[in-house]
């Protein structure tokens, strides 16, 4: 296990594959940088590409503990960074009843009434760890706001307690579905990094790498023919981890040649919506737009 | 380096990138830290700390190619593939400079089965240095040499030969694998097509410097596309960025409407709530605002010229049809027709597109563009539905062919409604001229905007589903 940096990007896509996660040239370098710069990484690009098992990768090569913070709309302070154990501090008024206020102030205002949400988390845990923002699209842009401290500075205030500073700098990946534009300033503070579909050599040799029992050639065939159907417009492209799905229901149905009848039959695993399913259904077995071979 | 850098961020800031001295200092420390002679960590150093969005690769790239395209030419061409053969050994002329055509386009042939990308560029390269004819100085567009070298390759031609050679390897293939080898092979070709564009870019730049390029190649990004002229391949990447950008619009509507907390205090969960607290209110809950929102009556001219835009305007206000109680569609050109059936959660939106062109009724006499016809015809037919909650919008260029405007209807229609609005995707220069008669239509319309590209018609849906979340109504201008 890597607990030293890299000193080459070869070495990170070789370590990332160790965990089988297979990079490319552009996530290896940019992963190389971060951890050089100490600069998080905003990952984006479509669902099921790879983008948080990224962060769980490197959390697995480094040995460290991934600590997760799932966005949502609504997400505040209160869930993110931490939160004053209100129940906990009434119990504590109460039981003390008639003690000095400023004796009880100085008390209920203690790290033993503070919840930590993931981020305070990560900044105070003692061991460096890998921290995953994950779908950051998805919070208020005011929320925004309180991710940038802890990005930049990796450091929390609290007002009763002062400010927080890092023991180590944690690894920090924040992924993003783009569905809303993220703010200047938050960018500004991250390297960026787009995870496309894979190419057909790199989509084979990660369904050799995760599927159990799958031929070179059963592999090659689907990786061939889910680039077929991307090529398509449609409304949700399938996506790596549908590649994986779908590899293995073929393996259980016992295929091992693909045909058109078996992308036909087994359509609804790789696409979502049934319009993309009859399209695509069509394009392989209805009347086919290219002249027939010569004989 | 520091100078070409310089440069470098200053193209794509030309281009539209917003990078900041930040970004260009972190590019400069990540650099330090790559391995200058390795172009693609190069690349993708520079890439993930001056690029910040996905729709700004293609300018970075050609940007890239631009810049930093000398690095190519500086390789020793000793160890290079010649024409015969990947490892280059047999030809005894060196580079195989001298080669005549019949022998690039077999070993053409040879690197594209084999898929060899190293080989294809050196390939690419050669046929740029023969059949091109590039001369420095002459002051003529790459896509003039590409055209040359082109059509000198004879590429259709050479796709065929693959496909016939892969399936005479194969044998004879049912039509599904026939099919996967086609598209395999066509976009091995493509990629041929990108290398030697990227050479001829690659020696214009040597000639001509980098600047003087980049100029000509400089697109605006695709945000900023006339949506009149859009060529076929703007059309298809715009069909990918504008659902995106109705969804991200959606949201941030959405989001401000759940900011703007002008719900009522829910006193019941209040209370519910502040029992875990000993009865103490730490959180006082609401309940939600009722939005308002609009409903809208689109009207879209959709004759020759203006179709493509009527689209684009249909898609985008169509994919935010949450933000409306209500949406109906009307298409016209010398008549008028309701087409909001066409739309619905299942149907392709090209489809839909297809059947209003072949079914709606909106030809009448000799498919020029009516106005006047077409909006009399709105009022008598759907005129009793308009209310004062209505917003009607408009699409078009006003040009009527020089019949009768009878901009009368629309005042009746502008007494009714909440308010009316006018999307013209001509440059605001063009109104009034010849036959367009905005400037009559103008008077009864509370705005009209000059929308020609998608940015405008973003900021145009924006605005108006904000108003829904205002109470009181809006100014109308006489």
């Amino acid at each position: 296990m890597h607990q030293v940096p890299f000193s080459t990007p070869g070495e990170v896509s070789d370590a990332l594959e160790a965990v089988d996660y297979l990079s490319d040239p552009t996530i290896s370098q940019t992963v190389f940088l971060a951890e050089r710069l100490a600069k998080p990484v905003l990952v984006e690009g479509p669902a099921g590409v790879g983008k948080t098992e990224l962060a769980k990768a490197l959390a697995k090569i480094h040995d460290r503990r991934l600590i997760r913070l799932q966005c949502y709309e609504g997400l505040d302070e209160a869930k993110a960074l931490y939160e004053w154990n209100y129940k906990k501090q009434l119990l504590r008024i109460q039981a003390e009843k008639g003690a000095e206020w400023r004796a009880i102030e100085d008390d209920i205002f203690a790290e033993e009434f503070l919840l930590t949400r993931p981020l305070l988390e990560a900044i105070t845990s003692t061991e460096p760890v890998v921290l995953l923002i994950d779908e950051v699209d998805r919070v208020e842009v005011e929320t925004e706001a309180l991710l940038l401290e802890v990005l930049s500075d990796f450091q929390v205030s609290i007002p009763e307690l002062g400010t927080i500073r890092a023991a180590s700098a944690p690894l920090v990946i924040l992924t993003s579905n783009n569905t809303r534009e993220l703010s200047e300033a938050l960018k500004r503070r991250c390297l960026f990094l787009h995870i496309g579909y894979p190419s057909v050599g790199r989509e084979k040799q990660i369904i050799l790498a995760r599927v159990e029992g799958i031929t070179d050639h059963l592999a090659d065939q689907v990786a061939r023919v889910v680039r077929s159907i991307r090529s398509h417009q449609l409304r949700k492209p399938p996506s790596v981890s549908e590649t994986l799905d779908w590899a293995r229901t073929l393996i259980e149905l016992g295929v091992t040649e693909v045909d058109a009848a078996a992308v036909k039959d087994t359509l609804n695993v790789l696409l979502k919506y049934q319009t993309d399913i009859e399209k695509v259904g069509d394009a392989y077995t209805g009347p086919d737009p290219i002249e027939p071979p010569v004989a | 380096m520091i100078d070409v850098l310089g440069g470098f961020i200053q193209e794509l800031r030309t281009a539209g990138l917003p990078v900041s001295m930040v970004e260009t200092i972190d590019a400069m420390e990540a650099l330090r830290h790559t391995d200058l002679g390795d172009r693609p960590a190069f690349k993708a150093a520079l890439g993930a700390t001056l690029v910040k969005n996905v729709r700004h690769y293609e300018a970075f790239d050609t940007a890239f190619e631009v810049y930093f395209a000398l690095s190519r030419s500086d390789e020793s061409s000793a160890g290079e593939p010649g024409v015969t053969g990947p490892r280059g050994e047999g030809s005894g002329q060196g580079s195989g400079g001298d080669a005549d055509l019949e022998e690039l386009l077999e070993a053409l042939a040879l690197a594209l089965a084999a898929d060899d990308t190293a080989w294809l560029q050196s390939l690419a390269r050669q046929a740029v240095d023969q059949l091109a004819g590039m001369e420095p100085g002459r002051p003529v567009g790459g896509t003039y040499y590409l055209y040359r070298t082109l059509r000198q390759l004879d590429v259709d031609g050479l796709f065929d030969q693959l496909v016939e050679e892969a399936l005479a390897a194969t044998g004879p293939l049912n039509d599904f694998d026939e099919r996967l080898l086609r598209e395999e092979l066509e976009e091995r070709i493509d990629r041929l097509r990108e290398e030697i564009k990227a050479e001829i870019r690659r020696r214009l730049v040597a000639d001509r410097g980098a600047e003087a390029v980049a100029k000509t190649l400089r697109k605006p990004l695709i945000e900023d596309t006339e949506l009149m002229h859009a060529t076929r391949a703007d059309l298809v990447e715009l069909e990918h960025v504008i659902q995106p950008l109705a969804r991200k619009l959606a949201a941030r509507l959405a989001r401000r409407r759940r900011l703007r907390r002008d719900g009522r205090l829910d006193f019941r969960r209040t209370v519910r709530k502040s029992l875990a607290t000993g009865g103490v209110p730490i959180e006082p809950q609401f309940r939600a605002p009722k939005p308002y929102k609009p409903e809208v009556f689109l009207l879209c001219d959709i004759s020759g010229s203006m179709a493509t835009f009527a689209r684009f305007a249909l898609q985008f206000v169509y994919a935010m049809s949450n933000e409306f109680s209500k949406l109906r569609a009307f298409a016209f050109i010398d008549a008028l027709d309701e087409v909001t059936s066409y739309f619905s959660r299942e149907t392709e939106f090209s489809e839909a597109l297809q059947r209003i062109s072949s079914e709606a009724q909106v030809v009448w006499l000799d498919g020029h563009s009516d106005y006047g016809r077409s909006l009399e015809q709105f009022w008598t037919g759907y005129g009793q539905s308009l209310s004062a909650k209505s917003t009607v919008i408009i699409t078009g260029d006003a040009r009527s062919n020089y019949r009768g405007p009878q901009a009368e209807v629309l005042e009746g229609i502008h007494d009714v409604a909440r308010a009316v609005y006018w999307l013209n995707p001509e440059p605001r220069s063009y109104w009034n001229t010849g036959d367009s008669v905005m400037g009559k239509y103008a008077v009864f319309c509370d705005e009209v905007y000059e929308v020609r590209n998608l940015r405008q018609l973003e900021t145009f849906v924006e605005s108006i589903a904000e108003q829904g979340h205002r109470r009181v109504p809006l100014h109308k201008v006489g």
